[in-house]
């Protein structure tokens, strides 16, 4: 690998290369019909996993890199979220 | 993933970091006209493993010390240009950079009057580095360097109160924030970044590995911290004590502080000790009541 000059980096928000979804051994699942849009846990997720294009749509998880921590299914004011065994 | 996150996923924080969710929440609220100078510390290492970084927004990583210098350096090179108008410079360390090894950093910064913002994340003692105590470990508190046992309850001194360091330095803005109420922190970083001049914003952030918590209840400790009396969230503007204000009240009766205590690992040595919980229970009293609290 070719060291840049000061070690800089140009290319912004690369870490998405890396895949933390492998890290996951609960996974959250949204039942879109208990959601009502809040958006709480497109905020509190630390993995910026979710978002939410339309109010159709609804929030939907990257399980491509959410870690499973649980956080978006403990704040979800509804309870509309479940963290479920993940299997492999 | 979320597109709009100006911090974006892959970072390699643990499950359920509270300080990765305080990121997100400080670069939303500031937008992407923002420098970021950070020293040393999880979120650094968790963001920018190279080749690669998780920050969407210009940034550099700078020593332990020294996040306050740099981004004073930052301000006078912007200023010398011409270039500062319309730029925010936020400095950023977590509680080991900040309160003991960029102490002196930070106070410089707040006394030559740079316009930065400081942000201090803190989850009470060196953990990327295997969970040392810090100045800001609490008491009680277990950690590898502060461990439990027969002649020990853990960290005993309390926290060194920094905030209020800070604040007898009579900054543009100073306060205290807890990620768990997270409107209330990103107002504060929205105020404190539009006065001209020095300011300090202390956000609390559970660390479920170093506090050996469920992952899932990152949001709810940092929410109870506060509705216990445990962190209290204040504000001081314009370095006038007078405009000093709590701005956000515990519910009345406050929550016992065990409820805080009992679901955290690294307190569970003190919950067979009545003694300690009560000396815990009348610290947090004593310092409910400075702030007017009751
Ligand atoms: S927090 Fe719950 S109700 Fe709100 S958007 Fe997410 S899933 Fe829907
Ligand atoms: S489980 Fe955690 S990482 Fe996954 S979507 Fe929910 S909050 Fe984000």
């Amino acid at each position: 690998m070719k060291i840049t000059i000061g070690a800089t980096v140009t290319e912004a928000g690369s870490s998405v290369r890396n895949k933390t979804g492998g890290w996951r051994n609960m996974r959250p699942v949204t039942d879109l019909a208990k959601c009502k849009r809040c958006g709480i846990c497109i905020i509190v997720c630390p993995d910026a996993v979710i978002s939410m294009k339309t109010r159709e749509e609804g929030p939907k998880t990257d399980y491509d890199y959410c870690k499973g921590c649980g956080i978006c299914a403990n704040e979800c004011p509804f309870k509309a979220i479940e963290m479920q065994q993940e299997e492999r | 993933m979320n597109e709009e996150s100006l911090f974006a996923s892959g970072h390699t924080a643990c499950a359920g970091c509270g300080a990765t969710i305080a990121l997100r929440l400080l670069l939303a609220a500031a937008g992407k006209n923002t420098i970021v100078c950070q020293v040393t510390g999880c979120m650094e290492v968790v963001s920018t493993g190279y080749p690669n970084t998780a920050w969407k927004v210009p940034y550099i990583h700078v020593a332990f010390e020294n996040a306050a210098a740099v981004a004073s350096g930052v301000d006078a090179a912007l200023k010398a240009k011409g270039e500062r108008e319309g730029k925010n410079i936020i400095a950023l360390g977590g509680d080991g950079g900040t309160y003991d090894i960029g102490l002196q950093a930070l106070s410089g910064m707040l006394e030559r009057g740079h316009d930065v913002l400081y942000v201090c994340y803190d989850n009470e003692a060196y953990m990327n580095t295997g969970i040392q105590r810090s100045s800001a470990t609490p008491y009680g508190a277990s950690t590898t360097t502060s461990p439990p046992g027969k002649f020990s309850i853990g960290e005993d001194t309390p926290k060194k109160p920094l905030a209020e360091i800070v604040a007898a330095h009579r900054p543009s803005y100073v306060a205290t924030a807890s990620v768990g109420y997270y409107q209330d922190f990103q107002t504060k970083v929205k105020k404190a970044l539009s006065k001209k001049g020095p300011s300090f914003i202390l956000v609390y952030t559970p660390c479920p590995t170093g506090w050996r918590t469920p992952s899932e209840k990152t949001m709810e400790i940092a929410k109870l911290a506060v509705d216990t009396g445990y962190l209290i969230l204040w504000e001081m503007e314009n370095g006038d004590r007078n405009t000093l204000k709590v701005t956000k009240m515990p519910p009345k009766p406050r929550k016992p502080v065990e409820e805080y205590l009992k679901i955290q690992g690294r307190f569970r040595h003190l919950m067979n000790k009545p003694e300690e919980l009560k000396k815990i229970q009348e610290l947090v009293d004593a310092e409910c009541k400075r702030y007017g609290i009751e």
